[in-house]
């Protein structure tokens, strides 16, 4: 079993949905992104996404645009990245996925990029620009080789389309809660509770939402309607507002434990 | 004769072109390809397109013949198809109408664009002024500074210019820009793409609704001269108008199509925008194509003195015809382009936008190495009167 589906029947068992954690690799650089890393996971989250940083993330909003500059001015690639996770991968079970633009990728080669983020323990790849319909070769090679491969399903996603990507999609399923780019919003979508079950009708994978949760009350409420919360530009704010490791740890480490704390006093 | 039909169903060139995009706009893509194709194939919709072409853009323009540059290089005979002479001054306004139109079919009532010299940005806001529509451009900083004029231009007609601060400042950010708006707009906005870029079906859109400038040209050749050219030239930055130009003629292999890039500081300075020349295939803006960027994977940033052509990437469909040895593409240096500007102005009395003296300036090489029967058409894409100012500027003339 993987560790994704692992964790996910762990959680299942405790009646717990998941908590993912994003963080921009290499934000301020490699090393604090790994201690970043451990203080994620000893505060209570179930699965980290580290994304790979790009010059042109289409998907993104301000914050994680930012911490991408950050990331590459401190000279990170996708091959470090993939270093940083043999590394944690040293005292670390916790599920990895990475999040990147497609063009990182390509530019590494499908099949090189697939077999060295699977030997160094990377468990799935969020690709939003790679749909269902371009992903066929990098999709047939790394499902075979057991990299999963999540796609994202958007409230602008039509019946047929959810169903085409709950069938590609594995380890679990990214809704997008919110039609835009990834970032704080104040309010959740009113209609997020009829969007995931329409998902969750057709799909055998957990249902997870993400973009625009920006804290545990409303980490609670999409929590309360679907598998789990991805939580991304709100930790990564916190990257960018604190220079000091020391305070930015502490602040990190507080934020998560109180979304896994909100998330796990559902009713 | 083989009839090239592309793209397939799914957006492809070859390897080339496609929908990379996020899930949250596949549907609207999807959208898109079944209005462009029920308009296309609606003969009301393409008698009101044909109207305000004639009506309100001024076509046909004319194919000119250029009898003192021909003289003075004393070579091949040059055509110039006068796309500057277009309400606007360029040839974008021929994809904004019918693009606007489309918006109006879909009712949606705003629209968006990027643009980098403003010249797409003014046929847009022209176009939103035409039909009522709201209209927001996305442009770049650097651009803003460039382009002053285009910029006061959009203002005037009604259209709100966003300026974009992030990366390069220039076509590649506002590119960038307008998609994050387009995801999250999406529901109530068109957004203009102002080149054969972009996911599928803008490249074959804008392809469809600029094929018209190939489509006279031929016909008027013929007319004038009763064959066919030897030559198509046209720039290319993400190639609108060289797809425009070429298209009609693809199927007819004895005419060569050579569509010049911009080689910005000299292609060994690593400062241009030749991304056929010098890129490799790669994803960007939601199409595979050819790309400059470096060995992770990073988009590089392109040079050109031409805002137009300052672009690290370029249409698929471009690729795909270099690709199969179709078309060739050379590339021509900010300075070589300079020359061209004041060339064609001083022997014609016309005054080309920079981008389009980048194809003047490579007929210069080209034209002499001809002989005299024979013909260049080039698509003189735009005129220069947005650009006096900066080339005043290089030139160390004030004004």
């Amino acid at each position: 079993m993987s560790r994704i589906q692992n964790c996910f029947q762990k959680l299942n068992e405790k009646n717990e949905k998941a908590l993912v954690a994003f963080i921009t690799a290499g934000d301020p650089d490699l090393p604090a992104s790994q201690r970043i890393f451990s203080i994620i996971e000893k505060n209570g989250a179930d699965i980290i996404e580290l994304g790979v940083p790009f010059s042109d993330p289409l998907a993104d909003g301000p914050v994680i645009q930012a911490a991408s500059q950050r990331a590459l001015k401190s000279g990170t690639t996708l091959k470090k990245i993939i270093q940083l996770v043999v590394e944690i991968r040293q005292s670390s079970e916790l599920p990895i996925v990475l999040m990147t633009s497609y063009n990182p990728v390509f530019a590494y080669g499908l099949k090189p990029f697939v077999d060295d983020a699977l030997n160094a323990g990377v468990d799935g790849v969020i690709i939003p620009d790679l749909p269902p319909e371009e992903a066929g070769e990098f999709n047939s090679y790394a499902s075979k080789q057991g990299l999963d491969m999540i796609h994202l399903l958007a409230p602008t996603s039509t019946q047929d389309r959810v169903r085409l990507i709950a069938d590609e999609s594995r380890g679990f399923i990214y809704y997008v809660s919110l039609t835009g780019t990834t970032g704080m919003k104040s309010e959740m979508s009113g209609n997020l509770k009829t969007k995931v079950q329409a998902i969750k009708n057709v799909a055998k994978l957990p249902v997870l939402v993400g973009f625009g949760i920006s804290g545990p009350e409303q980490a609670k409420q999409a929590a309360a309607l679907s598998d789990g919360v991805i939580v991304g530009s709100a930790i990564v704010r916190l990257i960018e507002q604190n220079g000091n490791p020391a305070d930015r740890e502490a602040k990190i480490g507080d934020f998560v434990a109180r979304l896994k704390q909100a998330i796990s006093t559902l009713e | 004769m083989k009839q090239i039909q592309l793209p397939d169903e799914r957006g492809h060139y070859g390897v080339f072109g496609g929908k990379y995009v996020i899930e949250t706009l596949m549907p609207a893509l999807k959208e898109l390809e079944q209005v462009f194709a029920s308009a296309k194939s609606d003969p009301s919709f393409q008698k009101e397109l044909k109207y305000y072409l004639r009506q309100y853009v001024g076509r046909p323009t004319p194919l000119y013949y250029a009898e003192n540059l021909t003289r003075q290089l004393g070579g091949a005979k040059i055509y110039l198809k006068r796309e500057d002479l277009n309400h606007t001054g360029a040839h974008k306004i021929n994809n904004t109408i019918g693009s606007a139109l489309l918006a109006l079919r879909m009712n949606k009532k705003r629209v968006i664009a990027e643009t980098g010299a403003g010249q797409h940005g003014v046929a847009t806001a022209t176009a939103a002024a035409l039909f009522g529509l709201e209209c927001e451009v996305f442009m770049g900083e650097k651009d803003i500074k460039r382009q002053a004029l285009n910029v006061f231009r959009m203002k005037l007609l009604g259209a709100k210019v966003i300026p974009v601060s992030s990366g390069t400042r220039t076509l590649k950010d506002a590119t960038s820009e307008a998609i994050r708006n387009w995801i999250t707009t999406v529901e109530t906005t068109h957004y203009i793409i102002g080149s054969v870029v972009g996911p599928h079906p803008y490249p074959m859109m804008v392809r469809e609704f600029q094929k018209i400038i190939g489509e006279e040209a031929a016909g008027q050749i013929m007319d004038i001269e009763k064959r066919m050219p030897d030559v198509c030239v046209a720039c290319v930055g993400g190639g609108s108008n060289a797809m425009g130009l070429f298209y009609p003629f693809i199927n007819h292999e004895e005419t060569r199509l050579i569509g010049v890039e911009a080689a910005g500081l000299g292609i060994e300075t690593g400062k241009h925008g030749a991304s056929l020349s010098e890129g490799k295939p790669g994803v960007l803006h939601g199409m595979m194509s050819n790309l400059l960027y470096d060995d992770d994977g990073q988009i590089e940033e392109a040079h050109s003195v031409s805002a137009g052509l300052d672009y690290p990437g370029v249409g698929a469909e471009h690729s795909y015809l270099k690709e199969i040895g179709r078309a060739q593409y050379v590339s021509i240096t900010d300075e070589q382009a300079l020359e061209g500007f004041k060339l064609l102005s001083r022997t014609e009395g016309i005054i080309p936008a920079l981008e389009s003296a980048h194809a003047i300036s490579y007929v210069t090489q080209l034209a002499p190495k001809m002989k005299k029967d024979e013909i260049i058409v080039i698509c003189l894409s735009g005129r220069g009167d947005k650009d006096v100012n900066q080339v005043a500027d290089i030139m160390g003339v004030p004004l």
